[in-house]
This record gives C-alpha cells, sequence and structure tokens, in this order.
C-alpha cells in the first residue's frame, strides 16, 4: 500500500485524522493492496500480527529439537545429509520470520525473552516427542505437510514482509514434506520391523497434525478478524479438510493406514470425513501439559542462557571494532581538514 | 593406509560433532552456520569415503579402532570455545592441505579443488569467532585461551606423514603454526605452549587408537543402522 495513506504521511497529515486514515487502510486491505512497514496500521492489527508472526517464528526455532534429536542418529549418510539440511532450513525460516516481525517495531530480543517466559506460544504440535527415527519422517510428511496446507494462503497475506517471507518459506517447506514421504516410503516398503515403525509413527502423529489447524470453526477466538484483514484467508475447518483429502490417498501409496475408523468419502461434499478430535488433548497440550513442553522450553532457555556470554562477547568484539574505527576515522577527518 | 579413509574420516567425525550443535548455538545464526559447516565436511566424507567402498558400510559399521581420523575431531563439543578451537585448529589445517592437493595431480586433485572453497569459509567463520571471543569480554578471553590449550595437544598428530597421500603434512606444519599464531595475535591470545601430542607410544588417531569419547559418539551414530542389519533407508 504505497498511495494513499504514505503520502498523507508524508505530507504530514498522518495525525490529522485517524478517521480517514482507518478508511484507507480498510479500503487498501480490501482492494489486496500490501501493507506496508511505514504504512498507517491500526493498533490490533500490527498487535495480532506480531503474535502471529512471532509464534510462527518460535514454532520454527522450537521445532528443531524434536528433529534435531535425530541427526546423529540418522542410519544412513544420506539420511544425515538430508535432516540436517532440513534443521539447517527451519533455523533459516526462523531467521526470516524474525526479521520480518521486527519491522513492526519489536526486537527478536524482547520476542525471545517472551518466549522463553512462557508469555509467547510456538507450535502445540512441537510438544510431541521423537520416539523413532520413523518420526523424523512422520513429522516431514505430516508436520510440514500441515505446515505448507495452512501456509500457502498466507502468502498472499495483507502483510507484506509476512507474505514474502511465507513465499521463501513455503518453497522449503514442500522440500520437507516430500523427503518425510519418501523416507516413510523406504521403511514401509523395507523390512517388516521398518515397516511397524513407520505405522506406529503415522498412528502417533496423525491427530496432533489434525489439531495444528487450530479449534474447531464455532470456537476459534482470532478466526473473523484475521479473515477480514485478509491476515487468514480460509477457516480452521476449511483448511483441515484441505489437509485430509490431500493426505488419504498419499497414505494409500505409502501402504500405511491412518489410524482413524470414522474416516470415509463423502459423496455429496466430494472429500473425506474424519472422525472426532479429541480437543481436550488439545487444550490440555496448550495448557502447557503435552508431553514435552516443560523439556522443549528448558532446552531452548538453556541453549540461550549458556550462549548468553558468547553474545556478549561479540557485542563488546564490535564496540571495540567502531571505537578504533572512529578513532582512525577522526584522523583521517583531521588530515583531510589539514 | 588408504589415505582418502583417513581424511574421509576426519571430514565424517567433526560433521557428527558439529551436529550435535543444531538447535543448541548461542544466536540462531549459529544454528544455521555450524550446521552448514557440518554438511560440507559430511559431503566431503562421503565422496572421500565412497572412493574406498560403500559410505554407509564404512560409516556404520566399523568399530573404533578401524576409523582413522585424527583425535583432535573426535573431541567433544565442550562450550562455544572449545568448539571454535577445534574450529580453528582443523580448518587451518584442512585449508592448506587440500589446497596443496588441489595444486597436485593426484586421485584427490578434483575433490581437494571444491573443497577447498568451503574449508576457506569454516576457516573464516573459525577466525572471525576466535577474534570476537579473544578480544571480546574477560570471559570469553579466558574461555578461548582455555579451550585452544586444551586442545593443543591434539595438534600435533595432523601433521604426521600420512602413507599414500600426495602432500608432505610435516611441511604444513610451519604454516599452519604461522597462520595460527597470525590469528591469535590479533585476538589478544596466545599461543599455547607445552606439548603439542600425548606420549602414549601406541600412536593416535591415524594409528586407530582414539579416545574415550569416541566410542560413545560411535555408539550413537551407528546403533540404528546396526539395529537392523541389511536394512535399506
Ligand atoms: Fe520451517
Ligand atoms: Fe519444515
Amino acid at each position: 500500500m504505497t498511495t494513499t495513506v504514505t503520502t498523507a504521511q508524508a505530507d504530514g497529515h498522518a495525525t490529522a485524522d485517524p478517521h480517514a486514515l482507518a478508511a484507507a487502510f480498510d479500503a487498501a486491505v480490501a482492494d489486496e493492496v500490501r501493507i506496508e512497514p511505514r504504512d498507517w496500521m491500526p493498533d490490533a492489527y500490527r498487535d495480532t500480527l506480531v503474535r502471529q508472526m512471532a509464534q510462527h517464528a518460535h514454532s520454527e526455532i522450537i521445532g528443531m529439537q524434536p528433529e534435531a534429536n535425530w541427526i546423529t542418529r540418522a542410519p544412513s549418510l544420506r539420511r544425515k545429509a538430508i535432516l540436517m539440511a532440513k534443521v539447517q532450513d527451519e533455523a533459516g525460516h526462523g531467521l526470516y520470520l524474525y526479521s520480518a516481525t521486527e519491522t513492526l517495531g519489536v526486537s527478536r530480543d524482547d520476542l525471545l525473552d517472551k518466549l522463553h517466559a512462557g508469555r509467547q506460544r510456538y507450535s502445540s504440535i512441537f510438544n510431541y516427542p521423537t520416539l523413532t527415527w520413523a518420526d523424523v519422517g512422520a513429522i516431514g510428511w505430516l508436520v510440514d505437510g500441515a505446515a505448507i496446507t495452512n501456509q500457502v494462503p498466507l502468502c498472499r497475506c495483507s502483510y507484506g514482509p509476512y507474505a514474502r517471507a511465507m513465499v521463501r518459506i513455503c518453497k522449503e517447506e514442500s522440500f520437507h514434506q516430500r523427503q518425510g514421504y519418501e523416507l516413510l516410503l523406504a521403511l514401509s516398503r523395507g523390512t517388516p520391523e521398518q515397516h511397524a515403525m513407520a505405522q506406529d509413527a503415522v498412528n502417533r502423529w496423525w491427530w496432533p497434525s489434525l489439531m495444528m489447524f487450530g479449534p474447531p470453526d464455532d470456537e476459534s477466538a482470532h478466526s473473523a478478524q484475521s479473515m477480514a484483514w485478509r491476515i487468514k484467508r480460509h477457516s480452521n475447518d476449511e483448511l483441515r479438510r484441505r489437509f485430509v483429502d490431500i493426505c488419504v490417498p498419499q497414505a494409500e501409496i505409502l501402504g500405511l493406514t491412518l489410524p482413524d475408523p470414522d474416516l470415509r468419502w463423502n459423496e455429496e461434499r466430494g472429500g473425506y470425513d474424519h472422525g472426532p478430535i479429541d480437543w481436550a488433548e488439545f487444550r490440555e497440550v496448550l495448557r502447557g501439559n503435552g508431553p514435552c513442553n516443560r523439556e522443549r522450553l528448558e532446552r531452548r532457555r538453556a541453549a540461550h542462557e549458556s550462549g548468553a556470554w558468547v553474545r556478549q562477547a561479540a557485542v563488546a568484539y564490535a564496540a571495540k571494532q567502531r571505537e578504533a574505527g572512529r578513532a582512525a576515522g577522526h584522523g583521517a577527518d583531521q588530515e583531510a581538514g589539514a | 593406509m588408504n589415505a582418502a579413509l583417513a581424511l574421509g574420516d576426519d571430514a565424517l567425525v567433526l560433521a557428527q560433532r558439529l551436529g550435535e550443535w543444531a538447535g543448541n548455538a548461542p544466536v540462531l545464526e549459529e544454528d544455521v552456520a555450524l550446521t552448514n559447516i557440518a554438511l560440507d565436511l559430511l559431503g566431503q566424507a562421503r565422496t572421500l569415503l565412497s572412493l574406498t567402498g560403500d559410505e554407509d558400510e564404512l560409516a556404520f559399521r566399523r568399530e573404533a579402532h578401524e576409523f582413522r581420523n585424527v583425535q583432535l575431531v573426535e573431541q567433544p563439543n565442550g562450550d562455544f570455545a572449545d568448539t571454535i578451537a577445534r574450529q580453528l585448529y582443523f580448518s587451518v589445517y584442512q585449508e592448506l592441505l587440500y589446497g596443496a592437493l588441489a595444486e597436485g595431480g593426484s586421485e584427490l586433485a578434483p575433490l581437494a579443488g571444491k573443497a577447498v572453497k568451503e574449508v576457506a569459509y569454516h576457516r573464516d567463520h573459525a577466525e572471525q569467532w576466535t577474534l570476537r571471543l579473544g578480544d571480546g569480554t574477560e570471559e570469553s578471553h579466558r574461555r578461548m585461551q582455555r579451550a585452544l590449550g586444551t586442545l593443543w595437544r591434539f595438534t600435533g598428530e595432523l601433521f604426521e606423514p600420512l602413507e599414500g597421500l600426495a602432500v608432505e603434512l610435516p611441511a604444513l606444519h610451519a604454516p599452519w603454526r604461522e597462520r595460527i599464531a597470525g590469528v591469535l595475535g590479533r585476538a589478544t591470545l596466545e599461543i599455547p605452549e607445552g606439548a603439542d601430542r600425548t606420549a602414549w607410544s601406541a600412536g593416535a588417531g591415524r594409528q586407530g587408537v582414539h579416545t574415550e569419547p569416541f566410542g560413545r559418539m560411535l555408539a550413537e551414530m551407528q546403533y540404528l543402522h546396526r539395529a537392523h542389519p541389511g536394512a535399506s533407508w
């Protein structure tokens, strides 16, 4: 959005008429014009974005833990390389998303402090453990798969920096999804023990993956406003159904069973119906009572705290370099002046 | 001894160690950088091991005494200073070694020519952090100086002659020492004094003699592959 509101700001009318600003903002959003960091935006819009983008960034970095858990034990060098590259991508996603969030006037340090203090969330899915090697495949196939279904519409999000970050991230997530699928396929077609390992992983990850789309539409707290702001474009249930429709035929090719006896084709709707989701478990995990909530946060805090002296050293060194540069610069100025 | 195997083992073991950092680095940028370095090394290892045999057979089915890596690379990560000291010592060595190999006409020349560019980045990364830690705070200076001292006793082994290698490793010792001294000088750190090898006559990593942490590292790395003999992944 560069025309109306930015011009108003440049002309110094920015404070003149809040109603006009709000109206221009609403009109721009309705016209699918991208909002950029320097544009005027309602505080509630900014707050919603900060909350959502920070949660997304935190999910990328907490999400490194369950997968990094298997880097040292990957059963072939090729798989080790793929997994390392994936975990590295997730760190990269964290970086883009923190930078994108910083365009809203918050700092990464501040966001990390809030994560460590438990005041900002990350995706609940990462509170489940990776117990076997097959979990790495199940995460790629189902968790990255669900993330893509959620995130592809975000590439058209009304906030420019978020939308652009998502374009880049979605490309990499789709690699992760295919690699996870391919890992599971190798297991499923491998020895009976490998097949059992793959089935067990899918049994444990299927339902939590469906929960990644959030509560059912009639209970979703933030949905309506986010839709109006073009941050969100589809309802939770809509995206969840889309995901199920993608997974069912893939599971068939994999030769693995999705652990839902009620899963069946709905002729009328042209999609699959799934059985009831255990929302009590979802709420409990959200509340901190998942299998790994405590470990994930503790691990994150420990990494941050034990790295404090390193960050301090980098800051102190940079300050000394600046000081030295300034001293040298002064000398040069004086010479030039003389 | 098979030189490609020895160099491949160096790269594999260091990649495995660096892989332990993923998700635990002091800043997110370092999660990216350390994993990146690990990936480069893993790529080098796969190429080098494949010159000798099946990469997975070699990585997952050999016993500790069959590994020919130098003891330096198997040392545990310790704190960030220990990791950076290990990186500095090793990447300066690898850059000199691959640089020399790339200029020669041996079968390792093409690989070395490609790897030397990666290794130059690893060396730069280690150098930048050595400067920051050495000339950062009192605490970082102290930790870095201690780490350099702790790992010093594993540096002599790097320059023992390696049979079948087209490069005279002992000849790289002086340039290595000179470069290390240069970086440490700029970082306000001292080059460690004392022995650069242990007094054990059994030998060291190149002879298949390793340190205690190596067995545990291998147990973790190999267990899944070994638990499913004949399976493919
Ligand atoms: Fe990601
Ligand atoms: Fe991903």
